[in-house]
């Protein structure tokens, strides 16, 4: 079977330094990948190399067997490619609900549209509202997004990729910057994802990587260490000792 | 737990809420009416001010024009008076060079060239932001007013185009000194305009465009052709400020290349950010505003009447950061929460 997304000997460098080195990855339909890595290791630089905020020096990028490496970030947007950034991108403005609509809006073509008011578009509101009940921001839905604490702008911030309807997601540390007595509700959120779409996390806390994923991949330096299951690579010597080190073993153990 | 399985009703009724509040949004509201009232209500107050009252409704549509662009979708333009004067000179030019005097279709081509000109220059330069696009747009209008000098044979320089006459409106009224004609000419048009403005302020694309003005990274991610719908806009501003400029020039039958300067794109900006940002009404209260204020000061003080300006900007910009409409907003805000309680 095509997989979701393939990344092919991906290459990328910053002037003389290579972030990026020979990354060969690949995302079955419905997977549950995790990336980890020290940092500085290149991961988010990946997730701008795959979303195509950044082009890469050499390699190839497939999203459904299509090659995606030359097209904008928009278009892979629009053929279903959808990620959340590790510190929030939301439209601090505009109400909660006008965030999510904003997605569903330019996803179904709708926002080419100058004349019929937004609000005419029921099947927008419906949808939007469905994305926050699922997720439980409907008592926020009139707030304005800056009006909201950090912990639920991270749910906005998950809410505008669903929108997307993706097939492939990729969440930039998804709890990042959240108090951990609230970050069960985003994690919560993660774990129920559609098992039809195909996510890649960037995760550093080692709990939710071994709680959520199937696959880990570990990147240090820009280059694939190793990859394999949750159990293989907490049993990997190599990996305790360039990564997870005293504390991962701690923690585990 | 069992929460997110079927909504509560107190869930509910928070869905219903939210979605009446999108629904009523685009309706016409009452208060709407009463800039339009007071504008009818000044043609029977003030018969004899209509030659200034006209130069007011034209500032009004030209801040309207900017406020799509810099107001909705958070591009700053410095330059925005080369649609302006490019729409005063189609109508000029027309006039004076080819004799079209028809003063409805003068309004047309305005709005057409202006657009033309718009979308060259947008596709080209709205891959810029910030302080490059500022310079950019800047440059594009100063380019305009020295390629009007460079042909003064043509364009008739900073003398200008004096003395142009136009047909009378519809073919059947004639302009008449007191400007009360013209009043209402602009006025009408200005009506149509707004009603287009409007329109696309609440329509996907006006969301669209607020999305790029808030975080233009996440339109990029959620797909948006942010590119193509800037240019879409940067062009309908311009060629609304097109007609802005045409009926400038209808109304005073004079033109000359002091249109393009710095100074018309620095004001129309300032009556924008007085009135209010990407709020419609803005438009009309900043225009209406700076220019009564303009012609009281320069009245009180023909040399300094500038001064006053500068104070009331000053107070606006410390006092007033989201602009007339954003204070009055405030104050309804604090009204409810008094009366609520």
């Amino acid at each position: 079977m095509t997989p979701a997304l393939e990344v092919q000997k991906l290459n990328r460098s910053f002037g003389a330094l290579p972030v990026t080195r020979d990354v060969d990855l690949r995302l079955e339909k419905g997977a549950r990948r995790a990336l980890i890595g020290p940092n500085g290791a290149g991961k988010t630089t990946l997730v701008n190399l795959i979303t195509g905020v950044l082009m890469p020096s050499s390699g190839k990028v497939l999203l459904n067997g299509e090659d995606i490496t030359a097209t904008s970030q928009a278009e892979r947007s629009r053929r279903g490619l959808a990620r959340t950034f590790q510190i929030n991108q939301l439209f601090r403005g505009l109400t909660v609900l006008e965030n999510i609509g904003m997605a569903i809006s330019e996803r179904d073509g709708h926002a080419n549209n100058l004349w019929r008011a937004i609000g005419s578009k029921r099947a927008i509101l419906d949808e939007a509202l469905d994305y926050l009940d699922s997720l439980r921001l409907t008592e926020d839905a009139l707030k304005l997004v800056r009006e909201l604490p950090y912990g639920r702008q991270r749910l906005v911030e998950i809410a505008i990729a669903l929108a997307q309807r993706p097939r492939v997601l990729l969440l930039d540390e998804p709890a990042a910057g959240v108090p951990s007595s609230e970050s069960h509700l985003i994690l919560d959120v993660v774990a129920a994802l559609d098992p039809d779409i195909a996510v890649l996390i960037i995760e550093h806390d080692m709990d939710v990587v071994f709680r959520f994923a199937k696959q880990i991949t570990v990147l240090v330096q820009g280059a694939v260490f190793t990859q394999g299951t949750p159990e293989e690579i907490m049993n990997n010597e190599e990996v305790r000792a360039v990564y997870l080190g005293e504390e991962g073993g701690r923690r585990r153990g | 737990m069992a929460a997110s399985d079927t909504p509560s009703p107190p869930g509910k009724a928070a869905r219903e809420r939210a979605a009446d509040y999108l629904v009523r949004r685009h309706r016409f509201h009452w208060p709407e009416a009463m800039p339009w009232i007071l504008a009818i209500g000044c043609f029977f107050a003030f018969p004899d001010r209509m030659t200034f009252g006209s130069q007011v409704l034209i500032g009004v549509m030209f801040a309207l024009s900017l406020d799509l662009i810099l107001g909705y979708a958070g591009i700053v333009t410095l330059g925005h008076a080369a649609f302006f004067g490019i729409g005063a000179y189609t109508v000029g030019l027309g006039a004076a060079r080819l004799g079209w005097t028809e003063p409805i279709s003068g309004l047309f081509a305005a709005a057409f060239v202006a657009a033309i000109v718009g979308l060259i220059s947008g596709w080209f330069l709205l891959r810029y932001r910030g302080l490059t696009l500022l310079m950019l747009t800047l440059a594009t209008a100063i380019m305009l007013q020295e390629a009007g000098n460079l042909r003064s044979d043509i364009s008739g320089g900073y003398d200008g185009l004096p003395g142009l006459s136009f047909d009378p409106l519809f073919g059947y009224f004639q302009y008449d000194l007191y400007g009360h004609v013209n009043y209402l000419y602009v006025l009408g048009v200005l009506a149509v305009i707004f009603f287009f403005v409007r329109r696309i302020v609440y329509s996907p694309f006006g969301h669209a465009l607020t999305g790029i003005r808030e975080n233009v990274r996440r339109m990029h991610a959620i797909g948006s052709p942010v590119h193509r719908r800037l240019v879409t806009v940067y062009t309908i501003a311009a060629a609304i400020a097109g007609v802005a400029g045409a009926l400038f020039t209808q109304t005073n039958a004079y033109v000359t290349l002091t249109v393009f300067d710095f100074d018309n794109s620095a004001k129309v900006m300032v009556m924008l950010i007085l009135g209010g940002t990407g709020r419609l009404y803005g438009a009309f209260l900043g225009a209406v505003v700076y220019l009564l204020m303009e012609d009281y000061f320069s009245k009180l003080s023909p040399t300094f009447w500038q001064f006053g300006i500068g104070l009331l900007l000053v107070l606006a910009v410390l006092f007033a950061r989201r602009g007339l409409i954003g204070l009055a907003e405030q104050a309804e805000v604090y009204w409810h929460k008094r009366v609520r309680r």
